[in-house]
């Protein structure tokens, strides 16, 4: 995924200009990102819940990010904005992180993901295919590529707020 | 809560007209093979294909076609790339050569992280090369798939058999739509597996005989289309 940086502040510009920069950066950059992907799950699932259990408006949906996919906030925010359906006009998408955690089934050896020490091509292997964690991720104490994830892996929905009538 | 992911994998399959699994109980009977010349055949005969590669332990069907470096473009979703002809699909796009130790559980989410992502092309059909056995990506496919069905290979062993009766049993019992059953790697002829296979009332689509040229073919598939394993595949690609 190459998601070009730009920081604004850096360039000592006004509000406006820094919003308008970013603005056009996101609408050029998350058309084409697999996020979107991601986002329609997000939205069909959301949907059937609120209609399953009878709500008419959605108001708030939690979705929960793993930190292991690197999905980027903004591009899912973005893409659940342009998927919006009727029946989540005014819903509110809150997104929240899971920081990811692995745990060694050979040595029991716990440690945190540090995306720092992947190469790009290795993080986006794991973007697009968490368990490409598994070919790449070795347990730093013992060497083996046989670990738990226990949290922080793929996005999924934390809770579905609405309206009964 | 929920899987974001799970309902809309039907979603991603609704260009493809039809959707063959090449499976079996056992390894190494030649499904690999059989996939990509399956695949081939039906491009020749002016269909638009596909070719997953869902066997992502040992994944071949990218060495049976000589394809390397090749790397799905990101378009809301991923989109396969071409080659031969062919919109193809491999875990390898992603482990490369590397090996690829995954447990169950993580072979399942893989797969369902790659179905819901991967956005086909329309297709008439799509190949689906299978790990062997009854496992996860069996079951997952059975549960996620809409209108799949199974082409099933065995060998001559009574032993490969036992295993695929097994999951033709499955099959059945679920109500899985089933082509037929491929015998391949025939050294002498018998009758046994045909008859097994039709009393499970199933088509028994054809004895392959082994072919010694086969193993030349691999990496090479203007050479893979001129052997007689794939002149039997031709054969009965008219009739799936």
């Amino acid at each position: 995924m190459a998601l070009v940086r730009v920081n604004p502040y850096i360039l000592g510009l006004s509000k406006l200009l820094r919003e308008i920069i970013i603005l056009k950066k996101y609408v050029a950059a998350f058309p084409v990102m697999h996020e979107w992907a991601l986002a329609e799950g997000v939205i069909s699932t959301a949907q059937k819940y609120a209609k399953d259990n009878g709500l008419t408006k959605v108001t708030e949906v939690i979705v929960m990010i793993g930190e292991l996919q690197q999905v980027e906030h903004e591009i899912i925010e973005f893409a659940l904005d342009q998927l919006r359906t009727p029946f989540m006009k005014d819903t509110k998408f809150v997104i929240k992180s899971k920081a990811a955690k692995f745990k060694c089934r050979k040595c029991s050896h716990e440690w945190n993901f540090k995306t720092g020490k992947l190469s790009e091509d290795v993080s986006e292997a794991i973007h697009f295919v968490p368990e490409m964690a598994h070919v790449y991720i070795k347990c730093p104490n013992c060497g083996s590529p046989d670990f738990d994830v226990p949290e922080g892996r793929g996005v999924w929905l934390q809770s579905i707020k609405g309206i009964k009538e | 809560m929920s899987d974001p992911r799970l309902i809309i994998i039907p979603e991603r399959f609704k260009n493809v007209k039809n959707i063959i699994a090449v499976s079996s109980g056992k390894g190494g009977v030649g499904k690999s093979m059989i996939s990509v010349s399956l695949t081939l055949a039906l491009r020749d005969k002016g269909y638009s294909v596909g070719l997953l590669d869902l066997d992502f332990t040992s994944p071949s069907t990218h060495l049976i076609l000589g394809v390397q470096g090749l790397y799905p473009t990101e378009e809301k979703g991923i989109t396969p790339p071409i080659t031969d002809g062919i919109h193809y699909m491999s875990i390898v796009h992603y482990s490369l050569d590397n090996p690829t130790p995954l447990r169950g559980a993580d072979q399942s989410d893989a797969i369902i992280e790659l179905l819901a992502i991967t956005r086909w092309e329309t297709l008439d059909y799509l190949i689906i090369d299978m790990p062997p056995g009854l496992g996860d990506a069996t079951l997952d496919m059975l549960r996620l798939i809409p209108r799949i069905n199974f082409l099933v290979v065995s060998t001559p062993s009574v032993l490969a058999f036992e295993s695929v009766k097994k999951l033709l049993t499955l099959l059945i019992e679920q109500g899985i739509p089933i082509k037929g059953v491929i015998e391949n790697m025939v050294l002498t002829t018998s009758i046994y597996i045909k008859q097994e296979v039709e009393k499970m009332n199933l088509t028994y689509l054809t004895a392959i005989y082994f072919d010694n040229e086969l193993e030349a073919a691999i990496g090479y598939p203007n050479k893979l289309i001129s052997t007689q394993f794939h002149n039997r595949i031709v054969e009965i690609s008219g009739k799936i």
